[in-house]
């Protein structure tokens, strides 16, 4: 049942022009900020070789990629979350997933599951992005790695966050809004923690997805994206019965 | 599937419902027999729509209980609901998706198998009258044709109670003539609950009619006793919602 609502929401998805201007715009921004990388390396290339141990390709173009990436991802969200919950409330069409034999937890999953094979499109193509440079040189594959990696979690967080403001309420613009808020504070609340250690600076989600596009993949970062997804789906599936009982 | 033919497919017993202090249903009773169709009258606001969501599924009672072919909806909701098909009052239609896939979808979604879903959408679509439409966008079919696939996908699963609210809103007299002839057909093998304003509709079509009237039953009785007792229903509907009838009371 999960991969039913899951196909139906990605078959909703690519039958609206939404999901291919959004594919269109964000490749379109990361060739551009991937061609000024590359160029920028191409410039300093001469210097790099006088360094002992300089910074790989991978490093300098790869690595920036990914991180515009996130950003890209984190505006582009609440524009694809507010279609889940809230425009099926606005359409009447959640009736018709609770008058049928799913649980509401197959509702949430199937559609959660729906975004991020979306995301992982993205993710491909950016990826793919990233291989072209194969044609002039060997790139790090583990560095590549784990900045996929650790983009598909932030983008699951995003979509779970995304999820639950969905679920709160039935006008879309609001669970857009309300998502990018969220999301822009998760984003900056480190900025106020100028200590290093500061407890703040965890809860940041850009902050853990650093490690990952610097090669490192920490536990720590781990649990936070796990928890942070599995809170944020408990929550919408909650919510979604809540309504049931409260009406 | 093995239970005899008059047995009880859906039965409510002092099915509640409040909405803070207001109590929108209360203490409603209603059994269905196989190829009984039930005609659910009463005026705007009187509950019928609450009641029926509560019925699906879509809404849980503060009190009471529904049964649907013996399994109780609140316990296992999921058994209960594959055996149900509603049509709410505004057709959930995906208007980005072509009639044969939105049909598929709601088969799937109602645990039809991958083998018999050929014939089911085939079937469906051959009932409601959709052969010719198959491969349009929902949201480029005309309001009769849009009501129609909500009933397809209503009856795609072949379900033993139907629950449709007010399938004729908005149709044409052809097209709302067509609609009642298919609504006889189902209820010759399965429940029917339509919920109604046109009166000549539920007597044409109907073996019984309740009428709801601020959140209670006010009236259970068969077409046939009514036509034997000579009284006409809508004056049976007037003389029990007009007197009562309460001012500033709009949500149905």
């Amino acid at each position: 049942m999960i991969f039913t609502i899951a196909c139906k929401e990605l078959k909703t998805l690519f039958a609206s022009p939404l999901a291919w201007t959004l594919l269109a715009l964000m490749q379109l921004v990361l060739a551009w900020v991937f061609l000024g990388r590359l160029d920028a390396f191409l410039e300093i290339q001469s210097q790099l070789v006088q360094i002992a141990n300089p910074p790989g390709v991978t490093e300098i173009i790869v690595a920036p990629v990914f991180a515009m990436a996130a950003v890209v991802l984190l505006m582009a969200t609440p524009l694809l979350t507010m279609r889940l919950i809230a425009e099926e409330r606005r359409n009447h069409t959640m009736t018709f997933l609770i008058s049928a034999p799913v649980s509401m937890t197959d509702i949430v999953l199937g559609k959660f599951l729906g975004l991020i094979i979306f995301f992982c499109s993205v993710i491909v193509l950016v990826v793919i992005l990233a291989l072209s440079l194969l044609a002039g040189g060997a790139l790090d594959t583990g560095l590549l790695l784990s900045n996929a990696a650790g983009l598909l979690l932030i983008c699951a967080c995003f979509a779970s966050l995304g999820l639950y403001i969905s679920c709160l309420t039935a006008q879309p613009a609001i669970a857009a809004a309300g998502t990018l808020g969220a999301l822009l504070g998760l984003w900056v609340v480190d900025i106020a923690a100028d200590d290093a250690d500061s407890i703040m600076r965890n809860f940041s989600l850009l902050k853990h997805y650093e490690s990952f596009n610097r090669g490192m993949i920490d536990t720590f970062d781990l649990a936070y994206f796990a928890l942070f997804i599995l809170t944020f789906l408990v929550l919408a599936i909650r919510r979604l019965d809540g309504e049931r009982l409260r009406g | 599937m093995n239970e005899p033919i008059a047995s009880a497919t859906i039965s409510a017993r002092g099915l509640c419902r409040n909405f803070g202090n207001h109590a929108a249903v209360c203490e409603i009773n209603l059994e269905l027999k196989r190829g009984e169709v039930l005609g659910f009258l009463g005026p705007n606001g009187a509950g019928k729509t609450t009641t029926m969501r509560m019925l699906t599924g879509n809404l849980a009672p503060s009190a009471g209980s529904v049964e649907i072919c013996g399994i109780d909806l609140l316990d296992r909701p999921r058994d209960a609901k594959a055996r149900i098909g509603y049509l709410p009052e505004t057709p959930p239609l995906y208007r980005e998706l072509t009639v044969d896939e939105y049909l598929r979808l709601a088969a799937k979604l109602h645990w039809v198998g991958n083998n018999s879903l050929h014939s089911a959408l085939a079937e469906a679509k051959q009932r409601c009258g959709l052969n010719d439409v198959g491969r349009q966008l929902i949201g480029s079919l005309s309001k009769g044709y849009q009501q129609r696939v909500g009933i397809a996908q209503a009856i795609i699963h072949n379900p033993d109670v139907i629950i449709l609210d007010e399938p004729t809103v908005g149709l044409d007299p052809n097209q709302m003539r067509e609609i009642r002839t298919l609504i006889r057909e189902l209820g010759a093998e399965r429940s029917v609950i339509l919920s109604t304003h046109i009166l000549p509709e539920v007597e044409s079509v109907c073996d019984r009619v309740q009428i709801m009237h601020q959140g209670r039953m006010v009236f259970n009785d068969s077409i046939a006793g009514l036509k034997q007792s000579q009284t006409s229903l809508e004056e049976v509907f007037a003389q029990l919602t007009l007197d009562k009838e309460s001012s500033g009371d709009i949500h149905s």
